[in-house]
Parts: C-alpha cells; structure tokens; sequence
C-alpha cells in the first residue's frame, strides 16, 4: 500500500474508533437509562449499584411475566388486576383498559404508570411483549403442553 | 486480487459488469419472492399463539436484515472510496443509501403495523426501535449530505465519512435486545440447528431473505448504472452508448 493510501486509511480508522469510543461511553453512563423498564426484583430490591429505589408517585415502566392465576377482572368494569414476577418478588399491577392480544397468563408484558404503593402500579398502559419463539399450533401443543383453542366465532378462516 | 478489481475501477468496465450481474440478481428476485411470498403468506402454518398476524415476519425480518446488509455494503465503499479514492465506490454509496432508506422504512412500518394488535402499541421508545429509527436518519443524512455540495468530489468524501462513522450503529441495534430490556423481542434465527423458529417458517423466511437481498442488490445495479452514466455523460464511451441505442 502505498504511503497516501496508508494515512488514508489510518485516518479513517481513527475517526471510526475515535466515535466508536465516544458513542460507547455515552451509551456506558446512560445504561441504566436506555432500559425500557424495571423488573419486579429491581422495583423491590432496588436497581443499580446503589440499589435505588423508585419513590412513590413516580412514573414507571415495568416489565415481567404474569403470574398465572393472579389474574382479577371486575366484574361489571374494565378494571383488572395481576401481578408480575421476573425471578423473585412480586408486583401487583392495577389497570383499567383493554388488554393486547397478546395478554395472558405466564406471558411477558411490560406496563407504563403510577408507583402508588412500594409494589403496586397503577398502570395507564399494558403492553404485551412477544418472545421469540415461532411455531404452529401442533408443534406448541406438542413441545410445551399448550392448547391450543379454537374461537367459538366463526373467522371464515381456517385456523 | 487487486489485478482482477482494478479493471472495474475504470467506469465503462464497471458499467459492463453491472449490465452482466443485472439479469442473474433480477431472476433470483423473481424466483424467490413469488415462492417465498406464496409460500410464507399462504402456506406456512399459522403461529400458535399470533395466528395469522405473525405472517408479517417474512416482509419484516428480510427487510431489517437488509436494512443492516445494505449499510454495512455501502460503508465498505464508503472506505473504498476515501483511502483508494475510487469514484466508482463513491456512486457506489450513493447508489445504496436511497434503497437502505426504503428498507429500514419498510422494516419500521411492518414493525409498527405488527406492534399494534400484538404489542398494543405502534411505537415504543426502545433500544431496538430507536436504534433502527436512527439507521434510517443516517441513511437520509448521507443522501442529504451528497446532494448538499456543488463540488461532486467534496460530496462524496462528506458523505462516505459520514457513513463510516454511522457503523458504529449495525452492532448497536444488533444488540441492543441482548444488552437492555427491550419491548422487541430477542434474535428468532441465532444458532443455525436450535432456532426457535419452527423449520416449517424459518425456510420460507430464508427464501425471502434470499428474495430481499436480490431485490436490493438488484435495484443497486440499476441505480448505479445510472449514477455512472451521469457522472460521465460526457466520456466519448457514453455518448457512443447513446448514439447506438
């Protein structure tokens, strides 16, 4: 290579890990930032090398699996109730609204709203959070036990 | 192997290798996007728990990919083109970003179109999607960047350091489901043998992959037909071009 192209090329790396450098140690004192939300564990337990906790009345995003059972629908309101588990403590969610699709029980989902007691939320926005397992019907029913249930509308389609 | 590139540096060279590649990426193209699509959209088993919905993935996840493939494609021309000043890696760059920029737009859109009945929302602010968001801004700043100088020279070094820098962004979206807590999900495709996609969906998906990538290096071709024949319209080679047909 000849000496022009040899600084050239230097020139360009440099610029590439010199960004690189500075973008990562931005995103390295943001960390705990760009997280979209806290796990049961951390709201509990704290979060953070200083285990901080969230103060009552923050607004937060939380996201863990549901329990199965613990599900609670009113009976004459929208409102429902479940709690969130991730690995240890858990977390009761209060929400009023309609759920995803995708909302049921042992499914992972993440909610926007209001620390109202140290672990209950008032959530003003349920999302479901897919994983990333693909499979038809037969093979889910096969390898996890699932059931798979037909809707007792008629689609015109055959699922 | 530089004996066997250099050639191509020349532009009529290059215009004749783009001319012989055009026809094999097209009919790739054809051939797996009618399959893939037929395939993927009408045949493939539906998902145990998305039912139909989840038929987005092989416009989605071959478009994402993509939207990756192409920059990192248009920043090894970008580095061509600065240290052995190339022009044709210069047109090359610019050649890319347009069809990057749609791509990332279709991913983003599918994604948007997929979030809202299954998620329940049409955007959220996380790693992932902001990562993606900011792919595409990068695409049209290159674009923007090249089209803002007089001097094409000077555009095209501005716009190819510009999307040097912007790689440091492919490993970012890569991981950002692996390094934060995200509301998109994790990598379906990871280890080749224990996918955690069905067979009876990955291959379609792969076919439309395939299909993707043709598509996008098929419009590449044609578009960087063009940008070296702009560039010298006024070689006596062109004009003869013109003169025949």
């Amino acid at each position: 290579m000849n000496p022009r192209r040899k600084k050239r090329l230097l020139a360009v790396t440099a610029i590439v890990f010199g960004v690189g450098a500075v973008i990562g140690l931005v995103l390295y004192a943001l960390q705990e930032n760009i997280n979209l939300f806290y796990t049961p564990s951390e709201l509990i337990e704290g979060k953070g090398p200083n285990k901080e906790l969230p103060y009552i009345g923050q607004k937060l995003r939380i996201g863990g699996m549901v329990v199965p059972g613990s599900v609670v629908r009113d009976e004459t309101s929208l409102e429902v109730s479940f709690k969130l588990i991730d690995t240890g403590p858990l977390v009761t969610i209060r929400y009023q609204g309609i759920l995803p699709d995708l909302f049921r029980e042992g499914q992972g989902i993440v909610a926007q709203g209001l620390l109202v007691e140290p672990n209950v939320i008032e959530a003003f926005e349920v999302l479901a959070k897919h994983d990333e397992e693909y499979m038809p019907a037969e093979v889910a029913e096969a390898v996890k036990g699932i059931k798979h249930e037909k809707p007792k509308y008629n689609l015109g389609s055959d699922y | 192997m530089w004996k066997w590139l250099h050639p191509y540096a020349k532009a009529d060279r290059a215009y004749q290798l783009c001319n012989t590649l055009l026809p094999y990426f097209a009919v790739i193209t054809v051939v797996c996007m009618i399959v893939g699509w037929v395939w993927g959209l009408a045949y493939a088993p539906a998902d145990y728990q998305q039912k139909d919905s989840y038929r987005i993935i092989f416009i989605h996840v071959p478009s994402a990919i993509l939207s990756m493939g192409a920059y990192s494609s248009m920043a090894i021309a970008a580095i061509v083109a600065l240290v052995w000043q190339l022009r044709n890696a210069e047109l090359a760059v610019i050649a890319i970003a347009p069809v990057g920029a749609c791509v990332t737009a279709i991913a983003l859109i599918t994604g948007a179109a997929w979030g809202k009945p299954m998620w329940g929302a049409w955007w959220v602010w996380d790693a992932r999607l902001t990562s993606e968001l900011i792919l595409l801004f990068l695409y049209l700043g290159v674009l923007s960047l090249y089209h803002a100088f007089e001097d094409k020279k000077a555009a095209g070094r501005a716009a190819s350091i510009l999307a040097i820098v912007g790689v440091i962004n492919l490993p970012i979206i890569h991981f950002s489901v692996e390094w934060w807590n995200t509301l998109h999900q994790g990598a379906s495709i990871t280890k080749f043998n224990t996918n955690a996609i069905d067979p009876s969906m990955f291959w379609p998906l792969m076919l439309n992959i395939v299909a993707f990538a043709a598509f996008v290096g098929t419009v590449t071709l044609m578009r960087l037909k063009n940008e070296i024949l702009q560039r010298e319209k006024h070689r006596p080679w062109v004009r003869q071009l013109l003169n025949r047909g």
